[in-house]
């Protein structure tokens, strides 16, 4: 199929971006998303010109690495995927298709559709983990652990911190992204013994980074690869309750 | 001539480790903060390591190509993780895991290392249970098991089919603890470009790229851990994440560091099938889909044209025309074998004409049987999330038709030499992980890849390095101000400025693509004396174009991917040449090295253990001087050593 893309490019961080018009032809459309883009890319450099930059690693759906905002959507209009994993069947022959960046304050652009998504580090240092050291701890199974607590956790775990959930957000929210990792050990009886430092330790970062509030329009949840679920945002919610009452 | 020299300690193969961790030396917590060290690498081998070394205090400095510590290629990990809990009761032991891992090894790797592994493997689960990471459990709420090819046993904690990202993110979290109390200090995006030896030989920091401003930066220490995974991309296509390197190993190598048995490639059996030129990636589709799916292709050949041609579907050839053809060769294993068992079936049954897909160079993956005996929901709970995968990728329903599969590189077994302790031939480097040889000899078993990451990361390196570093804290901080230095950077400013004024007509890419090709043919599954002979002045020819004719688009200061590829690529054409030696030297097959030469009448790997049983381990001598074969000798002291049998036994 052929396709035209408009394409966000900016040199630098503080340089001004703009989108660029370009043309790919005869692309499957059994190949991936990026794999249309390498091969715009491939052109580009023949042609002697800079490629498009733009972030990616496993291209399995894992590494969290790709973001790239398609036709107004973060991860495009498949739900449930990555872009690694959005497959250009999912397109028309002779489309056009829109290609921005994550465009949010707290992930600044660094180059092309590259973002600076480090102040998703900066929330889990805050306290996303339990502090156990390296030895002595006990038998993995002198922890039972209740079954369907284990499989909401490893629901919560699931997430791969693309930041699709901010990009999705009009107020910026990190909400879903810090939910996901206070729920998973709040579900785990490894996690209760620093629940209240760990959910008030994370809040109190995602204010300081500038990221928004939450005024529940799901935005995150519909766009979010891995479905975590917005029931997270309540845990925390209640997680961050008890911690102030108590 | 390097002195090899692999400090395997005495006594018993059950009390080596012991003995050693009661003799070795440590430093006092006072002095640990006046040490630096730096780890090159964030999966679970560095991350791990860099956690645990600041946990005890030392001053780290932990390095990685991505923008984030989690994103290491080790989160892509699918299948689980092995230990010898024997938690199903089902007879497992320590002992046997050692033996299930030496013998799936095909007997080429060091006894006391892979004994090691095996027995730090119970500390493992323990540790990441605490960190929460959330595995499997039955009801009772205890921990599940799965089974893995190679083993007659269920040893493999999993959690869903997300395994490696799991305990990827526990590590990361002792990381980024770490990070916030001060004891490490993380570095994204930099990629390292050099090691720096002082005069007395002892490797002493890294040249490091900052990806973001192009920055040359130097950093200093008292020692160096390399844990930056394997160099499976150098064919290219592999199940690799595409940034995934052999350059920080390679590198190590040209300033001295021994390279070990570089033609040991893993070739892994379920992978999807290639299906297009302009791909740059291959899937991988978890070993644990052989716990319930079946491998067959059609026994007759003209069944298998019709699929090919697409006249006819899988579902259409009826029970007694499929050929279970693991099954019916090895009937004591089945479709669990070893990879590089299932893989060879499956080449030769596609190179006798029985293959499906358009290409032919597919084999059917079944879980129709699994489905009628336990139920959609239970394969469904089990592999859900690679089945949903598979439809994304191929557009077709692995729940009505099979999967199509057929092998792709996935795993290094060699890399740079370490001893015992996992310190290189260089003093003061040391090496872990995918990055280094040490414990899955010819063939790695499935599962076995997480647990040496996070046993040499979370329960080796911070024993053995203190045993050098014990001898250095006399010699105070380590500056980057010296003459070393200043040579490295200037070596890797000139490299940078060679490949940026060449500005020829080749992309990195399409260089990079026909050195796949070169190194699949020839390198790839199935070897000859004529083929890798070939390979090899093939690659030397192409290196010479790459470096007359590559373009390298834009400017150093600042991102340029281009520039990132190219650097990788260059050391690609180098490290490939090294591969096909490797592989035309050793003449015999053993694990996943298969020498057509060298195999019994029934086509199985001929091993030659007169004259092979040793690791080699390749010097550097020079550019385009062939490099220098060292051979460390492997003694099984506790260890029968036969023929691999997975037919009967
Ligand atoms: C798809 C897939 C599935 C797998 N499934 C399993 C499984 O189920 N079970 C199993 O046991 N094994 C599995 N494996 C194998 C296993 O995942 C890897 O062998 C293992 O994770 C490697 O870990 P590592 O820590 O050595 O390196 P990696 O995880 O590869 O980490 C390398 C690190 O080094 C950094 N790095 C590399 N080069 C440089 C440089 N020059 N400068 C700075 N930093 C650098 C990278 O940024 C990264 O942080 C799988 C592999 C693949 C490809
Ligand atoms: S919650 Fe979902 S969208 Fe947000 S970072 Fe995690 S996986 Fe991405
Ligand atoms: S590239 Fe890893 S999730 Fe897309």
């Amino acid at each position: 199929m052929d396709l035209k893309l408009k394409i966000w490019r900016q040199s630098s961080r503080d340089a001004k971006g703009k989108f660029v018009d370009y043309e790919v032809h005869d692309i499957s459309s059994d190949a991936s998303f990026l794999e249309m883009m390498d091969l715009l890319n491939e052109e580009l450099v023949e042609k002697g010109e800079e490629p498009v930059a733009f972030d990616h690693d496993c291209r399995e759906g894992i590494c969290g690495m790709c973001s790239l905002f398609i036709n107004g959507r973060p991860h495009g209009p498949d739900t449930a995927i990555t872009t690694c994993q959005l497959h250009m069947r999912k397109f028309r022959d002779g489309d056009t298709i829109v290609i921005e960046p994550w465009r949010a304050k707290p992930f600044p652009v660094i180059k092309d559709l590259i973002v600076d998504r480090s102040a998703f580090d900066e929330l889990i240092q805050a306290g996303g983990y339990i502090s156990a050291s390296t030895g002595g701890v006990p038998d993995a199974n002198a922890i039972p652990v209740n079954r369907e607590k284990a499989e909401l956790a490893m629901d919560a775990a699931a997430c791969i911190g693309c930041g699709a959930c901010v990009a999705a957000c009009k107020n910026a929210s990190a909400m879903l992204f810090v939910s996901a990792k206070v729920s998973q050990f709040a579900l785990l009886p490894q996690g209760k013994i620093e629940a209240k430092d760990r959910v008030q330790k994370m809040v109190a970062k995602m204010d300081e980074l500038g990221f928004g509030n939450c005024t529940n329009t799901y935005a995150c949840e519909a766009e979010c690869p891995k479905e975590i679920s917005i029931t997270n945002i309540a845990r925390m919610n209640r997680e961050f309750f008890k911690a102030k009452v108590s | 001539m390097a002195k090899l020299d692999s400090k395997i300690p005495k006594g018993r193969l059950a009390d080596k480790w012991t003995l050693y961790k009661e003799y070795q030396k440590i430093v006092s917590p006072a002095n640990k903060r006046k040490i630096d060290i730096i780890v090159v690498g964030t999966g679970l081998a560095g991350g791990a390591a860099a956690a645990s070394l600041g946990e005890l205090g030392f001053n780290v400095k932990v390095f990685c190509i991505q923008d984030s510590p989690r994103r290491a290629h080790s989160i892509a990990a699918q299948g689980g993780i092995n230990a010898a809990k024997n938690y199903p009761n089902d007879g497992d032991t320590i002992y046997r895991l050692y033996y299930d891992t030496i013998k799936g090894g095909d007997y080429r790797g060091r006894e006391a290392n892979t004994y090691r592994l095996a027995e730090v493997s119970n500390n493992i689960i323990d540790q990441c249970v605490a960190q929460g990471v959330p595995f499997a459990r039955e009801y009772s709420g205890y921990l599940d098991n799965r089974s893995f090819g190679g083993a007659q046993v269920s040893r493999t904690f999993y959690a869903r089919g997300q395994t490696g990202q799991q305990l990827l993110l526990g590590a990361y979290g002792a990381l980024s603890k770490e990070i916030k109390k001060g004891s490490v200090k993380l570095f994204t995006r930099r990629e390292m470009l050099d090691l720096v030896i002082m005069k007395d030989g002892r490797a002493r920091g890294i040249i490091v790229r900052n990806l973001f401003t192009g920055e040359i930066e130097r950093h200093s220490a008292h020692a160096v851990l390399i844990a930056s995974g394997g160099y499976g991309n150098v064919f290219f296509l592999s199940t690799n994440a595409m940034n995934s390197n052999g350059s920080a190993a390679w590198r190590a190598y040209k300033r001295g560091a021994l390279f070990a048995n570089p033609c040991y490639v893993q070739i892994h059996p379920t992978c999807i099938p290639v299906h297009g030129d302009y791909q740059s990636k291959l899937t991988l589709m978890s070993e644990s889909l052989r716990n319930d799916g079946r491998i067959w292709v059609p026994k007759k050949k003209e069944d298998a044209q019709k699929i090919q041609r697409g006249e006819i579907k899988a579902n259409d050839i009826p029970e007694e025309d499929r050929d279970y053809y693991l099954e019916r060769r090895y009937p004591a294993f089945g479709n669990l074998v070893p990879r590089d068992v299932a893989s060879r079936a499956a080449k030769e049954r596609c190179d006798a004409g029985f293959g499906v897909g358009k290409t032919g160079l597919a084999v059917f993956l079944d879980f129709k049987d699994a489905i009628k005996r336990l139920g959609r929901d239970v394969i469904e709970a089990r592999y859900g999330n690679l089945f949903q995968m598979y439809e994304k990728i191929v557009d077709e329903n692995p729940y009505e038709v099979p999967m199509r599969i057929y092998p792709a590189i996935h795993y290094t077994m060699g890399g740079l030499w370490v001893d015992y302790e996992l310190q290189s031939n260089i003093p003061g480097l040391f090496v872990a992980g995918e990055a280094n040889f040490s414990d899955h000899g010819a063939n790695r078993l499935g599962a076995s890849a997480l647990m040496q990451g996070l046993a040499d990361g979370y329960f080796i390196i911070p024993f053995t390095m203190q045993n050098y570093l014990a001898d250095q804290i006399a010699v105070g901080k380590i500056t980057s101000d010296s003459e070393e230095f200043d040579q490295a950077e200037k070596e890797v400013r000139e490299r940078i400025d060679k490949l940026m004024s060449i500005n020829g007509t080749e992309t990195v890419d399409s260089i990079h693509k026909r050195l796949g090709h070169i190194m699949w043919h020839y390198v790839g599954m199935a070897r000859n004396k004529e083929g890798l002979e070939k390979a090899i002045s093939e690659i030397q020819a192409l290196r010479k174009e790459f470096w007359t004719n590559v373009r390298v688009p834009g400017k150093t200061d600042g991102i340029n991917i281009e520039l990132e590829k190219a650097l990788r690529v260059a050391d690609f054409l180098e490290l490939g040449e090294l591969m096909a030696r490797d592989a035309l030297h050793r003449e015999e097959s053993a694990g996943g090295h298969f020498r057509e030469e060298y195999q019994t009448e029934e086509g199985e790997a001929l091993r030659n253990d007169k004259d092979f049983m040793y690791v080699a381990a390749w010097e550097y001598t020079g550019d385009d001087k062939e490099p220098m074969l060292n051979k460390e000798k492997l003694v099984y002291e506790e260890t029968e050593v036969k023929q691999r049998n997975y037919k009967t036994a």
